[in-house]
């Protein structure tokens, strides 16, 4: 096959899925919740049971007008959508969907790059809430710089305790070097990491930056239309990054019961579904935890269990 | 493809471009879209409805230096730990290496141990 045609196709692929499946789980966390809650979700658009509210939500966004607040900082205000939802999409890249480097781009770094392009959300909460110029904005903004920073830690230092234990960063090789005794193992790293990353991505019970019955909306109050829609598209897609992680480092990928070379991608794409079911579930079934109580959660217990984890794991693989 | 260094990174480069592009794409459609009516009422700031008060970019106090400077000790230390985490199980590094870097992370642990002991861990 010529290069750049390969190229295209793993580009689009990329793509792809990026457009697809954080709608799959934004229509899914729809129904569930609606579900959970003994309540009508979506049932209209699409005429079977409301299938197509997602597109339909995409269609409304994309037709309003675009608001830029008269006293914010212009061109940071509305670059900041964007800055949210790329470092997903180049989060995508590397993650390996099955066997034989079925992966879009395959990177000896891999495990790396993840987390220094996740990082990289901060910078966009941080853009849309000092750029508003609104109080409620900011506040979010602030909370959510706190937040960020504390969890940042035992998320790269969990990340550390497997590529540790596979010693390699490449994400397929650290699938090919995982086995099922792991997920006992690597349990408080498993805890650490998947909890770690829901108050990356601001996830309920960790949305203190965004609590709706505090700061309005948190730093996206002012956002309107499409900027608003990225956002919102950047935080499904935070969950499928995080889930697809989750599923890559500590719950063995494309590895199945049966059938792990032909059926790899099936098996990745079912981890990731029930990942994010319980990302979504947990926004259900727990209330949001006090500015204080994020961090003593983080400092006090999240870090102390990762730095262990790291010492497990270091006497294990020297003595095995 | 792939198979040099920097062909492989170049992926991620048409990756960001090919982002931008259709970042560019959806909002030249939410141009052609879109109604535009702007008025003053519309693009004040919100606060609930009510007239805002004094300015946006109001003074507040940030309680976490404190935090950012262990953030900053324990980023430092985890950029550290994964080149040694590849390697320090083969052979010729072993329990040495291992024993290095488990007095480099408790002296940082240390240092967590005595912020948490002096009360700065406590959100007032």
């Amino acid at each position: 096959m010529p290069f750049w045609l390969e190229l295209v196709i793993r580009l689009v692929a990329v793509l792809a899925a990026f457009m697809v499946l954080p709608l799959v789980v934004g229509q899914t966390e729809h129904k569930v919740m609606a579900h959970m809650q003994g309540r009508l979700g979506p049932m209209y658009a699409g005429a079977y049971r409301g299938w197509a509210q997602l597109l339909a939500d995409g269609v409304k966004f994309v037709q309003k007008e675009d608001i830029t607040p008269a006293r914010a900082d212009r061109p940071v205000f509305q670059l900041a959508p964007m800055i949210a939802l790329l470092p997903y999409l180049l989060a995508l890249l590397v993650i390996p969907l099955g066997p034989n480097d079925l992966v879009a781009q395959p990177l000896d770094i891999g495990l790396f790059m993840v987390l220094a392009v996740v990082g990289i959300g901060i910078l966009a909460v941080l853009m849309a809430g000092w750029a508003s110029a609104n109080k409620y904005t900011l506040l979010g903004a602030m909370r959510a710089a706190a937040q960020l920073l504390g969890y940042e830690l035992p998320f790269v230092l969990a990340a550390a305790s497997v590529a540790m234990a596979a010693g390699t960063l490449s994400l397929s090789g650290i699938v090919e070097a995982w086995s099922p005794w792991w997920l006992l193992w690597q349990l408080p790293a498993l805890c650490v990491f998947f909890i770690a990353g829901l108050a990356e991505i601001r996830r309920p019970p960790f949305d203190a930056p965004i609590a709706d019955s505090e700061l309005v909306f948190g730093y996206m109050t002012e956002y309107s239309g499409l900027r608003f829609a990225l956002f919102l598209l950047a935080e499904y897609a935070g969950i499928v990054v995080i889930a697809a992680l989750t599923t890559v480092l500590f719950l063995g990928g494309w590895r199945g019961p049966f059938a792990s070379e032909e059926l790899g991608w099936l098996w990745t794409l079912l981890k990731v579904g029930a990942v994010s079911f319980v990302v979504i579930w947990l926004r259900v079934s727990y209330p949001r935890l006090r500015v204080d109580q994020l961090q003593r959660l983080c400092w006090k217990v999240l870090v102390p269990v990762a730095l262990g984890q790291l010492v497990l794991t270091a006497t294990v693989t020297l003595l095995t | 493809m792939g198979t040099t260094y920097l062909a492989s990174y170049s992926t991620l480069g048409f990756l960001l471009v090919l982002g931008v592009l259709v970042s560019i794409a959806a909002f030249a459609a939410n141009r052609l879209l879109r109604t535009q009516a702007p008025s003053p009422a519309k693009q004040t700031t919100y606060e609930c409805g009510l007239d805002p008060v004094g300015d946006g970019w109001a003074q507040m106090q940030i309680r976490y230096y404190v935090y950012a400077f262990l953030y900053a000790l324990f980023a430092v230390e985890s950029v550290f730990l994964f080149p040694w985490a590849v390697v320090y199980d083969r052979p010729g590094f072993g329990v040495t290496a291992a024993a290095e870097m488990g007095v480099f992370v408790a002296v940082l642990a240390l240092g967590l141990a005595y912020a948490w002991r002096k009360g700065v861990l406590r959100w007032l």
